[in-house]
This record gives structure tokens, sequence and C-alpha cells, in this order.
């Protein structure tokens, strides 16, 4: 008893104790993604090494994917990213790996098609070459993002080295009112705790709010931990989890769902379980929130105004300045009101079922605003199919956004996908960072998928709460 | 290699200075350069957009800067390395030089990664990190040492610095790349999987 979920998942795991006095941890479950693996193949070739758990392992291709169906069709245009694609057919083939490539109708984003296919599971570790692995910690893993030499590591061994983390518990109590979503609490989370608060620690996120949230809600929210410096955050699994998991392909079946849910519960945090840290927040008294810098925690709520300068320490103030030259804001204008360019809905962060959802259902009987160019991206196949069988992606195009395949899109400067010189983007993606949407002085502004089509619709950033009258 | 010829215990060489928080590892490679299937010819491209950036207004980035080319020992700030879990940012940054780094604080993917790689990253508090900028702005020549046996910094001024012992004695021991010792313990990781209902089926 009294012990916490990230102490009882990861002494399961433990395999030895290394000379360097870290944990040789096994991982349960390896996504593989092209960016990040083609040299972690090449070392186990050089080594002679084969995969030692093959079906541990699944592989797709995100990030360098067109999302033009155009653009689609092989050889690609970008022969850099048509030998990434034919790198990761080559290795997975050769290593025995499963791979989800287009067309397969599972591919997608590494951490939208991981659920939806019920390779993800409570209790689990698992571990990804990408830092927003910290996705699948929504139902009650040890999920983290990883270097290409520990990708090499886990093909090799299925294990990695590790140090324990300490683990902080955030609880966000009340009543989220409408208008705000899974976003804006993780938003809220990193402004109040700092882009390197959560260094060193497990985030274990709890409280109304959060039993309250939806599975893919639960994403949204541990997708941006490693946004606030914690490459793990976590959910306790429940009921919604179990009911989420359900069926999938890849989840227990027949008389093992029985026991594999009892299992579940018994690696949730026990009632009396010790955190090192503990924080609330009010969720209840939030509203949307925006990014108006460079990182993820410059961010205020929609009728706010950006900070000033003078209510910085001296030592925070040349990263205030940095941003917002890099913005071209003034400290302390409105954010409310600020033109857009580009809207981009979808990522890793909001590119699932119920984020296209509750867009389409707010953006029906409007129009994108003269001269914004608005993309709706599905974060894979599946909620591809899904969005077209609710026939979503009619209300989307009528309203003159385009609907796109899946990938990773302007999330990052990978693919065809990318801003142009001084472009401000409303991005439902997690990285504001400079340049991060390809043009080196692009500027993105993060929000909520209800905010992003509200942006849309008004061609500047406004509160969505007005503009489609939610209350 | 043998875990003996892999001993790091000090590294020397000139320093580079590079303020700033939250540098993130967008900025130190930009995602175009990760359409890649090996790491060659990264170092070439470590933080190219800023660099340009800084140029179009007439300054000038310590990268690109010819008083610090050549230098093995950067000198950062606050959260340096945040963001992506490229391995791609330090393998530029040690293409281009860098063995060794020292800042007020690191990414925990990014300090795990550049361990990997064999780059020892130590801490300072931000007084001593203001103090060593300043020592290395203004004699860019001067050697420097970086002794993980005595956790100091030596040049034109000596200062204490830290490093967690967990990877001081990876690096002191030749193991700060895991492989070959994760290779050693194969039968006990079939022994903890057979256990685990959802690596063996066995619910
Ligand atoms: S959507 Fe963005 S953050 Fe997510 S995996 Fe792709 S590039 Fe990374």
């Amino acid at each position: 008893m009294k012990q916490n979920l990230y102490n009882k998942v990861f002494d399961r795991h433990v395999v030895s104790r290394l000379s360097s006095g870290q944990y040789q941890v096994l991982i349960g479950l390896h996504l593989v993604h092209e960016v990040t693996s083609p040299q972690a193949f090449a070392l186990l070739r050089e080594r002679r090494l084969k995969v030692r758990f093959p079906n541990r392992s699944f592989a797709t291709v995100d990030h360098i994917i067109p999302t033009d169906s155009k653009e689609r069709h092989r050889p690609l245009q970008d022969s850099l990213a048509e030998e990434m694609l034919q790198a990761i057919e080559k290795n997975t083939k050769d290593f025995g790996v499963s791979y989800f490539g287009p067309e397969s109708g599972k591919q997608g984003i590494v951490h939208v098609i991981g659920p939806e296919l019920g390779l993800t599971q409570p209790g689990m570790t698992i571990a990804c070459g990408d830092s927003h692995t910290s996705t699948h910690g929504a139902f009650g893993s040890l999920a983290f993002g990883i270097g290409t030499s520990q990708v090499a590591d886990i093909l090799a061994t299925q294990t990695m080295s590790l140090g324990r983390l300490k683990v902080r518990k955030i609880q966000v109590d009340g009543k989220l009112s409408p208008g705000v979503y899974a976003k804006d609490v993780i938003l809220a989370i990193i402004r109040k705790l700092g882009v390197n608060g959560g260094v060193g620690y497990a985030y274990e996120y709890c409280g109304e709010v959060i039993s309250n949230f939806s599975m893919e809600e639960r994403m949204t929210l541990c997708n941006m931990s490693i946004e606030g410096g914690a490459r793990i955050g976590y959910v306790n699994p429940d009921e919604t989890t179990f009911e989420y998991l359900k069926g999938r392909p890849y989840s227990p079946q027949g008389a093992d769902w029985d026991k594999a849910v009892e299992y579940w519960r018994s690696i949730a945090s026990d009632a009396d379980a010790t955190f090192d840290d503990v924080v609330t927040l009010d969720g209840s008294s939030l509203a949307p929130h925006v990014t108006w810098g460079i990182t993820p925690g410059q961010s205020v709520a929609v009728d706010e105004n950006i900070p000033t300068v003078a209510s910085f320490s001296e030592s925070e103030k040349p990263l205030i300045r940095e941003a917002l030259e890099y913005m071209d804001l003034q400290d302390g204008q409105k954010i409310e009101g600020l033109p857009v360019n580009v809207v981009f809905i979808g990522s890793c962060t909001n590119g699932r079922i119920s984020d296209f959802q509750e867009a389409a259902r707010v953006v029906k009987g409007h129009k994108v605003a003269p001269g914004v160019k608005a993309l709706v991206v599905p974060g894979s196949e599946a909620v591809d199919k899904a969005a077209k069988a609710l026939g979503l992606h009619e209300v989307f195009r009528e309203a003159g956004f385009e609907w796109r395949e899946p990938g990773c899109s302007m999330c990052l400067a990978m693919n065809p996908d990318k801003l142009k010189g001084r472009e401000i983007c409303a991005s439902t993606s997690n990285r504001n960072f400079k340049g991060r949407q390809g043009s080196p002085a692009g500027r993105t502004l993060l929000m909520s998928p209800i905010m992003a089509a509200a942006a849309a619709v008004t061609g500047k950033v406004s509160d969505a709460r007005k503009v489609f009258g939610l209350k | 290699m043998t875990a003996d010829s892999l001993i790091i215990t000090s590294v020397s060489g000139r320093g580079i200075p590079l303020r700033g928080n939250d540098i993130d590892t967008d900025r130190i490679i930009p995602a175009r350069y990760l359409r890649c299937v090996t790491f060659d010819g990264l170092g070439e491209h470590a933080f190219e957009d800023d660099r340009r950036g800084l140029k179009a207004k007439n300054q000038i980035h310590s990268f690109e800067n010819p008083d610090f080319q050549g230098a093995s020992i950067l000198f950062v700030d606050k959260n340096f390395g945040c963001g992506s879990s490229r391995e791609h940012a330090p393998q530029a940054l040690m293409r281009w030089g860098i063995k060794a780094i020292l800042g007020v604080s690191f990414a925990e993917i990014f300090f795990g990664n550049c361990v990997s790689l064999g780059i020892p990253c130590v801490t300072v508090d931000e007084a001593t990190a203001q103090k060593l900028f300043q020592a290395v702005e203004s004699n860019p020549s001067a050697n420097w040492t970086l002794d993980l046996n005595t956790l100091q910094i030596s040049g034109t001024i000596n200062e204490t610095v830290i490093m967690p012992a967990g990877p001081q004695s990876q690096f002191q021991s030749g193991q700060w790349n895991p492989m070959n010792e994760l290779l050693s313990h194969l039968p006990e990781v079939d022994e903890v999987a057979a256990h685990l209902p959802y690596v063996s089926g066995r619910w």
C-alpha cells in the first residue's frame, strides 16, 4: 500500500541494477517512426544484432508524409523523404517488426495509432524516439520519449538504462466551463509550473476535471507534459480507460479481458499513495488559453493581456523580450484580435475524432475568413475514416477548410505543409518554438481546436465562447 | 571497444558561450535537417536559423563567431535542449566539435541523449554561470578543463560543478553507452518479461 502508479509499474519492469547505479528497465511497448529509427537499425546491422522482441515494436510513418493526396504517390517528390520511407519499410521488413504504412488503414501519427489500436494499455512501460510519447500516459502507463541510441538499446535488448523519477501529483478540481478544454488545462499547468518545472518528475494528473475527461482529452493533457519539462505524465486507469480499450484490435480478448482489467486496477495509485510534491488547480476558473510567445509556457487566457516585461524577474526578462521581438508583439497588448494567416487543426495533441467533432459542431454555418488558409489534418487513417463516416470532412470543406490525409503536417517542418515568411498560425499542435512550423520566421499561437476554429472564421485570435455563443 | 577505452574523466579545450534560457532542440538543429538516415554532416547546420537570424540583424551567433571556432566546451543557460527528443541535436553539437556542456539546467531527454553519446553535461547555479560566461567571453582563447572526478571547471577562473552520481559513474567507468551491459543481462530480461502478463500473454 501507499504506492503510486509510477513506482508500482517501474518496479515490475526492473531487470537489473547497472554498474552506473541506473536501472535496466524492460520496455513493454516500443513505438517506432521514420525520423529517429534509421540510425538505430544501422547500428544493429553494424553490430550484427537482431531485434530481441520483434513483436513488441510497432512502426509507422508520420513526420515526413505529405498530407495532400496528390503528393502521396511514390516515389515521394522529396527524395530525402522517400529515402526515409524506404528505410523504414526495409528496416521493419528485415528485422521482422510490424509496420503500418500508408493505405494500410492503420497509418497515422504514432501517438494516435497506439491508443486506437489498443496497443497502449495501463501498466505498460512505453518508449518511442519521440518526446510526445508522454501521450500514452493517459492510460496509466509509463510512457516517455527517448533518443536514437536508446531506440537501438530497446531494439537489441527490449530494455534501456533509466533513473527513477520523483512524482508530482497535479490535482485539477471543479468543473470546466463551456468552451474550455483539456488543451487549456495543460497550457494553464505549464504556465503555472514553467517549461522546466517538471524536470526530474513524472506528473500524475487527478481530480474531478481529469476523472471527467474522456480518453482523448486525457491524451491531449498527457501529450504536453513534456512541454512542462516532465518526461512522463499519466492518469490512473479507471472505467473510462477500460471502456475505451474494450474490443480494440490489440486489447486482451475473451476470458483475458476480465483478468486484464483486474491487473490494470491493481497498478493504479493506492488511495493513500505518497508523492514527492502536490499541486492543485481550480478548473472552474479556467478560460481558453492562447500562447503569445516562443515557449509553451508563454500563454495567457484569451481575455487577458500579454504580460509586461516589468512583471518578470531579471533573469527571465531577456527571454520575454526575445519572445516579444520574434512575435512582433508589444508587452501589455491584448492577444484577442491579433490577425492570423493560417489555421492548423491536427497533430498528436488535437488530431483525434472528438477534436474534429467539437470543431465541426461550431464551424457549421460559418465560413473561413477571407485570406486565411485553414487546414484540418486527421491524426490517423482510422480518424479520417471515422470523420468521413460522420460527414465532418464535408462540414469543414463547406466552411472553406482543406481536409487532408493523415500525418504530422504543419506541426513541424519535415513535410510540405509549412508556414511562409512571417505568417502567424493559430495551431492546435504543441510547440510554438521559433521556426517550428517550417519558416525560420514563422509564428505559432497554440490553442484548442475550438479556439482555432474561432480564429479561422474571424481571421484573428477570438474568444470562441463569444464567437460561437458557448454558454 | 572495451569500457576502459571509453572512460571519460576530463574534457579540455576552449569554451564557447551561448546565453539564453529554454533553447530548444528545434533551434539546435532545425527539423528540415532531420530528413536523413544517418547523422553525417549535421554539424554544419547546428543553430542554422538562429545564426541566419542574427546575421540579418548584423549580429553574430557564437557558433558563427571566428573567436569560438574549434571550441569544445559549450556554456549555456537554463533548460537547454528542451523540446523534441531528437538525438540529432546533440549529434549536431558533437559533430560541430562540442565535447562537454556546462549550464544552469538541462532538459531531461537531451541530458540522457548526451550521456549516450559520451558528452558530459554539468550544472552550476545562475550566478556562477554568469561569471563563467564573462570569463569565456572576455578571453576566448583560454583553455578550460572539466574534471569529472573532482567536479571542477578550471580555466581563467575555477568553479565547482554538479553532476548526478549515476551519470558521473557512467563516464568514470566508460559505461556511458549502456548497450553492452544491457546485452549481458538478456536471461534476466526474459525472466522479467515472463512475469509481465501483457508481454507473456498469460493474463
Ligand atoms: S504531430 Fe507534431 S509533436 Fe506529434 S509526433 Fe508529429 S511532429 Fe511530433
